[in-house]
């Protein structure tokens, strides 16, 4: 589905991941595991066309993808929910959501009806400007808008990171469950190394841009994972 | 009492000139933050769009609303062809865009000068708003000039009408969303540059519709829109950036306190009293009227 070869982008003239390859297999997720500035943000920027990428190829379903800008990324199939619960402070939730959905013709209403059934409280909130939300509510929010697009792959940068721990359980039970229903790929960026092997296929640790370690997820790679982020 | 009614109405027009440049200003240096010095010379597009087709048609009624929406379209083009052509490279870069649009500024209204002369040349204002209306009648009468009713009427609609779409379309929603978190709206499927263009295109069409309600007080020339551009500069600021509502307040109570100085000293006196109070105001609220409330700006 998704195949990652020799990615090399930065910011400025500074490169920060440096020859990064790997693929995500269709209905399969793939995390990627690192330290504060091991460029795993950058990897999943560079990918969705946010940062130009200077070396490497991206391929989706076997088509390069690599120069497509990031919002024709996402109409061929791609979604992103960025780190730090990130939305459109002014507007409203539900605006937040519709602003999605009215891309998307009739199917929008069915989707964004879709993603309220999935996080329930954002139902309550929907007249709530976005900047106004919870750290929580704003990364529940974050995901449904990512859904609308109804994604075959979704990019997710630290969905748990910041966020109090009864939402946190909350937000992977659904990415669990999403990753479970099929005819979605994800590649999770996580530095919860528990939740990610828990939801993952395989792993890559990347440190300073470079992946030192791959393998199979599970609980299983807990201590290999451990072991490659120590050293 | 009815010379301060009368100022305060003359101010409340004054107000609504400002509000009508404003708008633009509201969009495309208050939303987008690009601070385009040709932003005036979109209004003297404007203004010129009304000068040739009087030329063309004679009834001065007709030809004004013909141009209302074709100077719009007019100064919109100009935004759109300067957004693609110069100002989408320089998005991250404030000052280079201040200055390469100051030089656009200085060569449209050499552009100007060549096409229409240097004189300043007059359009006729429709019979329909020659006249005035008397409210207070006797030794203290009250009168409303009909064309500064008129201007006051378009910056209400235009007013509405930005409104509506900012918060009631799908375009606007889109609108919003790019100026409040670009990347984010990209990665959520908006093509972020075409809305940059829609965005100026709007902001620039609003500027052509000032320069149509300019040419009823007063008349054309190249520099016209250089004259009164900071002045709009000014209520955005003061009203808070991309505030529509701090706008809308800011051009009237500028408008207002410019014409009560005006009349009680000098146009001197009122200019500097107008600046003055300005920087006090921004010394106590920087942030200007309003400003945004969130918890979080990311």
């Amino acid at each position: 589905m998704l195949e990652i070869t020799e990615l090399v982008a930065g910011y400025g003239r500074s490169d920060v991941l440096h020859g990064v390859s790997l693929t995500v297999p269709e209905d399969g997720v793939v995390c990627v595991l690192g330290h504060n500035g091991a460029a795993k943000s950058t990897l999943l920027r560079a990918v969705l066309g946010l940062i130009r990428p200077s070396g490497g190829r991206v391929r989706l379903d076997g088509r390069d993808v690599t120069r497509l800008p990031a919002h024709r990324k996402v109409r061929a199939g791609l979604a992103y929910v960025p780190q730090g619960q990130q939305s459109f402070p002014q507007l409203t939730a539900l605006e937040n959501l519709r602003l999605v959905a009215d891309g998307r013709g009739r199917d929008g209403a069915h989707a964004l009806d879709e993603a309220l059934d999935l996080f329930p409280a954002l139902r309550e909130l929907a007249g709530r400007r976005a900047g106004l939300l919870s750290g929580g509510q704003r990364q529940q929010l974050a995901i449904a808008r990512a859904l609308i697009t109804r994604p075959r792959l979704l990019l997710l940068d630290e969905p748990t990171e910041g966020i109090q721990p009864s939402v946190v359980a909350e937000i992977q039970r659904t990415i669990l469950e999403l990753a479970g229903r099929g005819g979605l790929s994800v590649l999770l960026v996580e530095q919860h190394i528990d939740f990610a092997l828990r939801a993952a296929q395989r792993y890559h640790v990347l440190e300073a841009g470079r992946i030192t370690s791959t393998g199979e997820g599970g609980e299983a790679a807990r201590d290999r994972v451990r072991e490659a982020l120590t050293v | 009492m009815t010379v301060i009614l009368s100022q305060s109405f003359t101010g409340i027009s004054i107000g609504a000139v400002l509000l009508l440049i404003a708008l633009g200003l509201s969009l495309t240096f208050g939303q987008m933050g690009v601070i385009n010095m040709a932003h005036g010379e979109f209004i003297m597009a404007g203004a010129y769009t009304v000068y040739v087709v009087q030329k063309s048609i004679d009834s001065a009624g007709t030809s004004l609303l013909i141009s209302l929406p074709l100077a719009f379209l007019v100064a919109g083009a100009m935004g759109v062809l300067l957004e693609w052509l110069l100002i989408r490279r320089l998005y991250a870069r404030p000052l280079d865009t201040l200055l390469v649009t100051w030089g656009v500024s200085l060569m449209l209204q050499q552009l100007a000068r060549d096409i229409f002369g240097a004189p300043n040349v007059n359009a006729q204002a429709p019979s329909w708003l020659s006249g005035r209306i008397t409210l207070v009648d006797g030794e203290h009468s009250l009168t409303l000039a009909h064309s500064r009713l008129f201007i006051l009427g378009l910056a209400i609609a235009a007013v509405v009408a930005l409104t509506l779409t900012l918060r009631r379309t799908s375009l606007g929603r889109r609108i919003r969303a790019v100026v409040q978190h670009r990347d984010l709206a990209e990665a959520s499927g908006i093509a972020t540059g075409r809305v940059d263009r829609i965005t100026f295109f709007i902001g620039s069409g609003l500027a052509g519709l000032a320069g149509v309600a300019l040419t009823l007080v007063g008349p054309i020339g190249p520099t016209m829109g250089t004259n009164i551009i900071i002045d709009a500069f000014l209520v955005i600021v003061v009203g808070g950036i991309g505030q529509l509502r701090g706008a809308v307040i800011a051009a009237f109570a500028l408008g207002v306190l410019q014409a009560v100085m005006e009349y009680s000293t000098t146009v001197s006196v009122a200019r500097v009293t107008v600046l003055v109070a300005i920087v006090a105001f921004l010394q106590w609220r920087p942030q200007g009227i309003y400003t945004l409330r969130t918890r979080s700006l990311a």
